[in-house]
């Protein structure tokens, strides 16, 4: 609930049912964790798939800090990190991803595979996640291949001059 | 008990640099092995797939620095495989630069006179072919109309791309599945097997010690899916070491030997440049693309066209004028990134909130279609120094492909930032003029500046303070190794490099021949193109004499 949390402040969607509190529920369609975030974190070539508990408790402890230094109250019924509004959520994030912070690095990664489960479906092949109607691909308007599988576009040019090349360019196409 | 092999020349890193010298020598006649980081693919494993574990991942590295993170080929081939095939030659301006100082950066005997016959022979091995306005994509023609709306001048790249092959898939990164794009799999890597060179992928090499007539080559195999687990280890002699693991990885090799080896040159791991490398991301305005530049697809839309093509077509070179001041000097080439790697770091612009990630961001993606990518080359300052080496390879691997954490540290100074100002500025002079898109730099604070050029790790020059390699490419104070990758490069280009990087490697060649036979090796050098062409070999004729010093 923590990571979908993460997820959803990375590339935030709409909520799954109305009670959902991991998703705050603040952008149309599906976001991250409709388009798979938790599958693809969980996936071990990753290479951080065994560190997601340390994950969860470490965003906690500093969604409890961030907090307290702010006289937030927190609802127990829930993680710290999903108690706080998503404004909090994201102010959180860019701190713990600003270039300065120590734990930097941890959190960047946590949030480039957040991003590519929206934007690569990764943990998918793209056939299948596009034939699944795949939200982040979707959104996207990512094209779909042709009946092999594979890509082709016999339509990708205009066709026609559109520039004056450099005067000065040489005999093989290069500047002087 | 580990059996000791022996070739004549064991070349590590089978990109540019190392396919180039593994063509000629085993040509020429000597024992040649190759000793490669990552798994051989051929054009039936390139996927069009984003699946983790798929050819996208497979085949490149990724490594997170202090500043500055490095994106290159990890497979036989190297970055031929990733690239994007844009061959342009560097400007006559680059070859004449000074250091702060006032010295010539690089070495006196070298030109854009004394490269051109080096350039004819890449050309006609790849091939290199220019491109016309029917090869150039709905997104290098927008970039073009935009840059002549601006008042620029854009030119069609050459490259080394089979235009009759090309699909316009744009899944160049993950390897060309259709053989279009002129990989080192297709000229100089089989040329070089036919010669009996040999080949073996996984196999990353560590460290070198010394024998009595040459060097002891250290590798570890790497496993085939996981790259974090090694599967066994072993040694090969040799009387000449090829290092071209690329700008990244050479002078890690380098430091991890010094203990043994004795002192490097101060300047391995240091001058490392990002070849100045910078992207901005557009969102164009598809009524703006109609009513300002004409343009129109055949099916309706202006653009949209962002998923459609293949690497860089289009290029301006107006401000690559040897009269402006260095750094001030760039080119502007339109690029495709495919999603992932060119999603995360585009910025949202006028962002509220946060700017590369977020609610507004997601906003920004789903225009993804009418992206439109511009990347710019400046002249940076050779700012990069590389720490102590991990433990193994170049970096420490956190995913089981692609992702490590490497020992390089970057701090762009005053005048690369200015550079990037400039180019940033022009960008945006010529993409938002009249509302034609909104533009934004990629942030730097996510994983540092990026490069996909890295240059000048261990670079040629004639002062061996600043240099670690002479004009031969012969690593001071080592004789007998050679460095014929991008890290010997001594400066950023303010082009794309592997054409140059081909071109030094083809001039390094003769010299490594003449280190070989002093060695006691038989081998000649004089072999045709590897498809058996030999114009490029009697153009570079007149210049031996001076490079095997006969
Ligand atoms: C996405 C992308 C697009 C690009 N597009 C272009 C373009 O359009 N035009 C252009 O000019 N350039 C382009 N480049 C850059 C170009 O690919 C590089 O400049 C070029 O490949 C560098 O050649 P090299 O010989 O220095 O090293 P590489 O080609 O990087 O080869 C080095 C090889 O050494 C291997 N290696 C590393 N460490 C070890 C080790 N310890 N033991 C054994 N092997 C090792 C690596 O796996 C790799 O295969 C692009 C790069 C990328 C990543």
């Amino acid at each position: 609930m923590t990571l979908e949390a993460f997820a959803d402040t990375i590339v935030p969607g709409e909520k799954r049912s109305p009670d959902d509190r991991a998703v705050a529920g603040v952008s149309a369609g599906g976001g991250a964790v409709a388009a798979g975030a938790i599958e693809l974190l969980e996936t071990p070539a990753t290479g951080i798939s065994a560190a997601l508990d340390d994950y969860a408790e470490a965003l906690n402890r500093n969604a409890r800090e961030y907090a307290e230094g702010r006289g937030l109250p927190l609802d127990d019924a829930v993680p710290p990190f999903v108690a706080l509004p998503f404004e909090d959520r994201t102010a959180l994030v860019q701190e713990l991803t600003s270039p300065r912070h120590r734990e930097k690095e941890l959190w960047v990664l946590l949030a480039l595979f957040s991003n590519m489960a929206f934007d690569t479906a990764a943990h998918l092949h793209t056939t299948d996640a596009i034939a699944a109607g795949h939200p982040g691909l979707a959104a996207m308007g990512f094209l779909g291949p042709g009946e092999d599988g594979l890509w082709r576009f016999p339509d990708f040019s205009y066709g026609r001059p559109l520039a004056e090349p450099h005067p000065d360019t040489t005999a093989s196409g290069s500047p002087a | 008990m580990t059996t000791t092999e022996s070739t004549d020349v064991l070349i590590v890193g089978s990109g540019f640099g190392g396919a180039i010298a593994a063509y000629h020598l085993a040509a020429g006649g000597a024992k040649v092995t190759v000793l490669e980081r990552g798994p051989w693919l051929k054009a039936a494993d390139f996927d069009h797939d984003f699946l983790l574990g798929s050819s996208y991942t497979r085949i490149f590295d990724f490594v997170v620095g202090d500043g500055m993170s490095l994106l290159g080929g990890n497979c036989v081939g190297g970055g031929s495989v990733v690239y994007f095939a844009a061959m342009p030659r560097a400007p006559r301006f680059v070859f004449d630069r000074v250091s702060a100082t006032g010295q010539r950066i690089w070495p006196e005997s070298i030109s854009r006179d004394v490269l051109e016959p080096w350039y004819d022979r890449v050309a006609e091995a790849l091939p290199i072919t220019q491109q016309d306005w029917n090869d150039v994509t709905f997104a290098g023609g927008l970039f073009a109309a935009a840059c002549a709306h601006a008042g620029r001048t854009a030119n069609p790249v050459p490259a080394a791309v089979d235009r009759t092959k090309c699909t316009n898939c744009n899944w160049m990164m993950s390897g060309c599945r259709f053989d279009a794009k002129r990989s080192l799999l297709l000229n100089y890597l089989p040329a070089a097997l036919a010669h009996g060179a040999e080949i073996r992928p996984l196999h990353e090499v560590q460290k070198l010690t010394r024998t009595e007539g040459g060097y002891r080559v250290h590798y570890k195999v790497v496993d085939d899916v996981d790259y974090r687990v090694y599967a066994g280890e072993g040694e090969i002699d040799a009387k000449i070491v090829v290092l071209a693991a690329g700008a990244g990885a050479t002078p890690v090799i380098l430091q991890r030997s010094e203990p043994e080896l004795g002192p490097m040159p101060r300047a391995v791991g240091r001058y490392f440049s990002g070849n100045g490398e910078r992207l901005n991301t557009a969102v164009v305005d598809e009524d703006r693309a109609r009513e300002l530049l004409g343009l129109k697809r055949g099916d309706g839309p202006a653009f949209r066209a962002n998923q459609i093509g293949k690497g860089p077509v289009v290029a301006s070179w107006d401000t690559l004028d040897a009269s402006r001041p260095t750094h001030s000097r760039y080119s502007l080439e339109q690029l495709y990134f495919p999603p992932g790697f060119g999603t995360i770091l585009a910025q949202v612009p006028d962002a509220t909130g946060p700017s590369w990630f977020g609610k507004e961001k997601k906003e920004l993606v789903r225009q993804w279609q009418s992206w439109l990518t511009v990347f710019t080359m400046v002249e940076d300052d050779n700012e990069g120094v590389f720490g102590p080496p991990p433990p193994t390879g170049n970096a420490v691997r956190i995913s089981q492909q692609m992702l490590g954490r490497g020992p390089i540290r970057y701090e762009p100074s005053a005048n690369t930032l200015r550079g990037w100002a400039e180019s940033d500025a022009a960008v945006r002079d010529i993409l938002e003029r009249d509302g034609l898109a909104r533009v934004m730099p990629w942030t730097n604070d996510v994983v540092g500046a990026y490069t996909v050029h890295p240059l000048a790790s261990c670079r040629i020059g004639d002062d061996p303070q600043t240099s670690a390699l002479d004009d031969g490419q012969e690593l001071r104070g080592h004789p007998g190794i050679f460095v014929t990758d991008g890290s010997a490069v001594p400066a950023a280009l303010t082009v794309n490099p592997a054409l140059t990087i081909s071109a030094l490697a083809e001039r390094a060649v003769p010299g490594i021949v003449k280190a070989a036979r002093d060695r006691g090796v038989n081998v000649s050098y004089g072999a045709p193109a590897p498809g058996g062409e030999t114009a490029g070999r009697r153009g570079v004729q007149a210049q031996l004499p001076g490079l095997t010093g006969l």
